[in-house]
């Protein structure tokens, strides 16, 4: 069965994947989590930022982390209008706007799948760069390289994030829109646009979470659907729209993944995440560390 | 039966004679090919409405309770090969059974909560199936049609007839609900539901009932299929495409009515068919996924909706 070693590399790698994990839900936990926005398109936008990344990758050569840098001013412009357009045509309507929202995204989300099969095909692409194949050894285990850039960049992605949003003015103002609406429109801000500012940064870190998408491992158009299970199932468990709890959230399921694969086989990997998700949602709706009680 | 049924026993009726005519008359395989592709939809999308429509509960889950549908029909083939009425039968009662779970889990969380824990429950079954060895695994299962029974020149002609029973049972069903008080009570609780338990409407119980019965339709009208095809694998039988069509169909004929996702699965099926023959499978995602957007933006009532403002329009000129 599970020998220690065993566990010893799932942990390893489970807290490595999970890290990256982190990264990929980090925009959703502010567009979902902080802004209840039910954008289930993020997981396809990752996906169009990561193949972003590999057009860049293929025509320039450019690395795929600088790759990811240069495309996140366009999608943070993106974001931006993205917001606008659901406000204008959601909320400020407001009735019957949950269902239709979820409808809409739902669309956005197929729309860009069937967009980028008709632009690079359903084969699956990767990148090309120094780190990616190379491994490290650690005595018995092997740990490889792209694992390791993936865990670095996210860890400093997520903590970028956490002190933005807890340090600027910018930050501060979303995290206060966040809790009450109400009162930051009597203090004279103007929450439509904080949020679509938040929105914006939602979408912004897609640059580099996208890059590391396909640095892990290779993409494929239908990629987006197994992720709406790992970046919700991260989102809800973190408790909704916290950043360290995203951190921790992610881990968990991270190592949750690599202890069933290496138990049951990989086939088994797409249900883990949406069962972790179902199991949270049916225990506690607001979430494990929930900002709402 | 009240006077207005009258009409729509009438329409029902000729639908079926004209159903049943066809398949003495036409010999081409084709039209029953792509009519049963339509009137799948139909079933499909008007199941769905029960649940989504009267009670705004978006489920993404129909390709779970398809799934679930043709796995049963392929399991009991395997197994015992009984006919396809018994796999129909026994793929609706197992729909029952998986809504009513489905629904004690889900239907306590709202809004976006409820549609992610459908998709949740998809990928899970789906996983599950693939690991399922006995009904082939991901590699999927090829099926051998039985012979023809007589009134029926070929099995899919057949097959097209029982599917169009299914949609005939599908819409009493759903026309039911909508004028008792089930559907009143769905609509009270869509509005707002905080409001309607406190007026004591049984909320939760309603919405079981309301998610059992779209469950067992839409397993009903996944059974079917796998004799359709001849051929089932976890990966197609789950997929979303199934719930991404059966929502278009139904926001964009709108959901009001029972006769919204009739109108939707029939637009949107027949030119489903006729893309996927001219052009690709992928732009007809592409054309229904544009078309749910711009009518989920523009027209947040549906066809029916449209229509019903064009009637209104049209008497207030006379008035």
């Amino acid at each position: 069965m599970l020998s220690m070693n065993l566990l010893l590399d799932a942990v390893v790698l489970g807290t490595l994947l999970g890290c990256f994990y982190a990264a990929v839900s980090l925009g959703l936990s502010v567009s979902f989590g902080l802004l209840d926005v039910p954008n289930v398109a993020h997981p396809a936008f990752l996906v169009a930022a990561s193949y972003g990344v590999v057009f860049l990758n293929d025509q320039f050569d450019i690395d795929p982390l600088l790759a990811g840098l240069l495309i996140t001013p366009l999608l943070f412009v993106f974001g931006l209008f993205a917001y606008r357009l659901y406000y204008e045509t959601f909320e400020r309507r407001g009735s019957d706007a949950g269902v239709r929202g979820i409808a809409f995204f739902f669309g956005i989300a197929f729309i860009i799948e069937v967009l980028i099969i008709l632009q690079f095909g359903v084969d699956q692409r990767s990148v090309s760069a120094s780190y990616i194949g190379k491994a490290w050894r650690i005595g018995e285990m092997r740990i490889p390289l792209r694992m390791l850039v993936a865990f670095a960049v996210a860890a400093g992605l997520t903590i970028l994030l956490a002190l933005y949003l807890s340090r600027t003015f910018m930050g501060r103002a979303i995290r206060a829109v966040a809790q009450d609406e109400e009162a930051l429109r009597l203090m004279g801000a103007n929450p439509v646009w904080i949020k679509q500012w938040a929105f914006g940064i939602a979408t912004a870190v897609l640059g580099i979470a996208g890059a590391l998408l396909v640095i892990v491992a290779p993409i494929e158009p239908t990629l987006d659907r197994a992720y709406i299970g790992r970046t919700f199932c991260v989102v809800v468990m973190a408790g909704l729209g916290s950043i360290s709890g995203t951190l921790l959230a992610a881990i968990i399921l991270g190592v949750a993944e690599e202890i069933v694969v290496t138990l049951f086989g990989a086939s088994w990997a797409p249900a883990i995440s949406f069962a972790m998700l179902l199991g949270v949602l049916a225990i506690r709706p607001q979430g494990l560390l929930g900002r709402r009680s | 039966m009240s006077r207005s049924s009258l009409p729509f026993w009438i329409g029902v009726a000729l639908f079926l004679v004209a159903a049943a005519g066809m398949t003495q008359v036409i010999v081409n395989e084709y039209p029953f090919f792509a009519a049963y592709g339509i009137l799948q939809f139909v079933v499909l999308a008007v199941a769905w409405s029960i649940l989504g429509g009267y009670a705004g509960y978006v489920n993404f889950g129909t390709s779970a309770f398809f799934g679930v549908g043709v796995y049963t029909a392929v399991f009991l083939t395997k197994a015992i090969g009984v006919p396809l009425a018994v796999q129909i039968a026994a793929a609706a009662i197992i729909g029952a059974f998986l809504g009513f779970a489905v629904g004690l889990l889900t239907l306590r969380m709202q809004g976006i909560f409820f549609s992610i824990a459908t998709i949740a429950m998809t990928i899970i079954i789906e996983t599950s199936v693939t690991n399922w060895r006995f009904v082939g695994g991901a590699a999927g299962i090829q099926l051998q049609r039985p012979p023809v029974m007589p009134p029926f020149g070929s099995y899919m002609q057949m097959l097209f007839f029982v599917q169009a029973l299914l949609a005939v049972l599908a819409i009493a069903v759903a026309r039911y609900i909508q004028g008792s008080w089930i559907g009143r009570g769905l609509q009270a609780l869509k509005d707002d539901e905080l409001a309607a338990e406190c007026s004591g409407v049984p909320t939760l119980r309603l919405k079981l009932m309301a998610c059992v019965i779209s469950g067992a339709l839409m397993c009903a009208a996944g059974a079917p299929a796998a004799m359709y095809l001849q051929y089932a694998d976890p990966s197609s039988a789950f997929n979303l495409n199934y719930s991404v069509s059966v929502l278009a169909m139904s926001l964009i004929g709108g959901t009001a009515h029972w006769a919204g996702p009739v109108l939707g699965a029939i637009l949107l099926g027949a030119t489903q068919q006729a893309l996927a023959v001219t052009i690709s499978s992928e732009v007809n995602v592409l054309v229904l996924g544009v078309m749910l957007v711009l009518f989920v933006v523009a027209a947040p009532e549906g066809l029916i909706g449209l229509i019903r403002r064009g009637v209104g329009r049209r008497k207030g000129d006379k008035a």
